[in-house]
């Protein structure tokens, strides 16, 4: 990945904030990163981590408490205008979870699908709308015909299509996939996991990808950050990050993921991670850059520790 | 391994009655399980792998009902059981059951402390200081610090993990022979879901447990099971030994499931999925259910269900496949990749 690239969506120290506003509980504290066009960015992190939330503040659907995003380099959060918020609802599309909770059981799939474009794009004929909705079924692999059909007539994996399809009618610039395939079997997931892939590859989209599936992640994502309790911690190249993890959470995470084969079975205790590891109390952390396109969050010792590391891996190499 | 089989299933086959239909739930299933062994029974939802596990301990839903087969343990027919007072033998104190949720599983009026003493007052016969001091022994097992304070909360105050700890406690408290685990780590995050599984293993060495877990996640099966059972519409097509399923896989479907792991994918090239769809169990199904979506399927595997062909005195397979007649299929060249030591991390 060039740094040298424009980002398609850059965040900036972002703080959400839950809660009284005298006593608030900050979800995300502080976070940074820059997607680039056409690459797949994933965020990993355990449930509360704040990735989610992240996630949301990107489509507006939270508040940005502190800090910036900017997509295409406009700032998106806060007050905008009219025009811009029209422009951001329809370039950044988000595919949700839980495809038997994400899509309204009352309503038939072409409503489903064509909603957003009755909001977005009022102009539309019914027969253009018509025409954009099938053209975004047989995208995912649907028959036009299924607009008439309610949700619970579908499969799981058929479901997530249609929430997929829902994403494509307005045809976006920027998807963010919230756990898309952590609801879904084996099967199913790998199907949807191509979808995403071709469809990337076809329309040169760019995801934020979210999960805490590190091993479906390594197959999907360019570059991963690493989430803990709202802030970024580590962030890199998937391989990088996964051959050279240097944060002590990322450590632990790493190890944590099950490996499918008997032979390499984790026998002894599992890593824990220990936060009282890190003595901030005197120097505080920051996230910088220690080698191109690795970051990482650490206090001035740490980095030290982190920098020898690195020097010791690239000398054995 | 011990040999001997602590309960046998036999030929079992298991109907539901839904909206007027019926739908074969459990087609003609026979699984020994032995003394000591960790079994792991995967599939995907909808396999069966649930309603088997469930019927060793009377809990499948009321329009359920074994048509026809045996289950066997310590001499008696589960199969035959038809009161709750007979059930009552076996659930909790012979067989108990982790599942999935712990946000759902537990009473969330009642503290901690009190639900695994009921437990303990139901199945061990223990009351008063005795269970008292049994309980907090208990929860010291599972790892949840400072347990006397602990097992005066609720649930609500206890986080997820910690959570399943407790619902293990209950189940361990029982002092049952066989633990079910089903997906007992799906609701949890990664770096929790290895500590339960090392908690569970250390559980089943210190209580000398016989474990049968249920999933669908391919890794946590390689990480903890003696032997693998693969299911699929109701039916086990393949069973080995841990390492002879991964390594050494006979059914397409067993390939096709391996496949489709990412692990296994390279960044660029699409992944492997099993086209089409499970088969509709509502519908007799005839030969191999699955061979509508075998790219590798015979004439008569449409035609007829294919018998149990050994592979090794511990691993067989039903699949037309492995017949001195068949024509030979070589496994996909991707699966290769599982062997290759270090190759995953």
């Amino acid at each position: 990945m060039t740094m040298e690239r424009e980002p398609l969506l850059s965040v900036r120290d972002l703080k959400v904030a839950f809660g009284p506003r005298r006593h608030p509980f900050y979800a995300v504290r502080g976070v940074s990163f820059d997607i680039y066009p056409g690459e797949t960015f994933g965020l990993v992190g355990e449930s509360g981590s704040g990735k989610t939330t992240i996630g949301r503040a990107i489509i507006r659907i939270y508040e940005a408490a502190a800090g910036e995003i900017l997509f295409k380099g406009q700032k998106i959060n806060g007050r905008i205008s009219k025009k811009l918020d029209r422009e951001v609802t329809r370039k950044i599309q988000m595919i949700f979870q839980d495809p038997m909770a994400s899509l309204n059981e009352r309503a038939k799939v072409d409503y489903i699908v064509s909603e957003g474009l009755y909001n977005v794009e009022k102009h539309l004929s019914k027969e253009e709308r018509k025409k954009r909705v099938d053209a975004a079924l047989m995208a995912v692999g649907l028959l036009p015909e299924f607009a008439s059909r309610f949700p619970h007539e579908f499969s799981g994996g058929q479901r997530q299509r249609i929430g997929i399809a829902r994403a494509l009618v307005m045809q976006p610039e920027f998807i963010v996939a919230d756990e898309p395939i952590s609801a879904l079997d084996v099967s199913i997931r790998a199907q949807v996991l191509n979808l995403l892939a071709e469809l990337q590859k076809e329309r040169g989209f760019t995801y934020l990808f979210i999960s805490h599936d590190l091993s479906v992640m390594r197959f999907i994502c360019d570059r991963i950050a690493v989430i803990h309790k709202g802030r970024l911690v580590e962030l890199a190249e998937t391989e990088t990050l996964f051959h050279h993890p240097l944060h002590p959470y990322t450590k632990a995470l790493l190890s944590a993921v099950p490996v499918p084969s008997p032979d390499e079975r984790q026998e002894g205790p599992p890593v824990i991670y220990d936060e009282s590891v890190h003595d901030y109390s005197v120097d505080q952390p920051v996230w910088v850059e220690i080698e191109p396109g690795h970051m990482i969050l650490g206090n001035q010792k740490e980095l030290a520790a982190y920098r020898a590391l690195l020097s010791e891996d690239s000398d054995g190499n | 391994m011990d040999q001997t089989p602590i309960l046998s299933v036999q030929n079992l086959n298991i109907k539901f009655s839904l909206r007027g239909k019926q739908l074969h739930a459990i087609r003609d299933v026979s699984l020994d399980l032995y003394e000591g062994e960790t079994l792991a029974i995967v599939g995907e939802s909808g396999s069966g792998k649930s309603v088997l596990t469930k019927a060793f301990m009377g809990l499948n839903d009321l329009n359920g009902w074994i048509e026809s087969g045996h289950i066997y343990y310590k001499g008696q027919d589960l199969a035959a059981f038809t009161t709750e007072k007979q059930w009552l033998t076996i659930r909790g104190g012979e067989i108990a059951m982790v599942l999935q949720d712990p946000m759902t599983s537990l009473n969330p009026l009642k503290t901690i402390g009190a639900q695994i003493t009921e437990a303990l007052k139901l199945h061990r016969q223990v009351t008063g200081p005795e269970a008292y001091r049994k309980m907090i022994e208990i929860l010291n097992d599972v790892g949840i610090a400072h347990p006397e304070a602990r097992a005066k909360q609720y649930p609500h105050e206890f986080s997820g993990g910690m959570r399943q700890r407790v619902v293990i406690a209950i189940a361990i408290a029982c002092s049952p022979k066989i633990l079910i685990c089903d997906e007992p780590t799906t609701a949890l995050d990664v770096t929790i879901q290895a500590q339960i599984l090392h908690l569970i293993r250390d559980l089943v060495r210190k209580y000398n447990l016989t474990t049968v877990y249920i999933t669908h996640d391919l890794g946590v099966v390689a990480n903890v099971a003696d032997r693998v059972a693969v299911m699929y519409a109701g039916d086990i097509v393949e069973i080995g030994s841990s390492r002879e399923v991964f390594y050494d896989a006979r059914h397409p479907y067993t390939w096709a499931l391996l496949s489709s792991l990412p692990q296994l994918g390279a960044k660029g090239e699409a992944l492997f999925s099993i086209k089409g769809t499970p088969p509709n169990l509502y519908a007799e199904i005839k030969g191999d259910a699955f061979a509508p979506r075998n790219p590798h399927a015979l004439k008569i595997d449409f035609e007829e269900r294919p018998p149990f062909f050994d592979v090794s005195p511990t691993h067989k397979a039903r699949t037309w496949l492995l017949d001195p007649r068949a024509p030979h299929v070589e496994p996909p060249e991707i699966l290769k990749r599982l062997k290759k030591a270090g190759a995953l991390k």
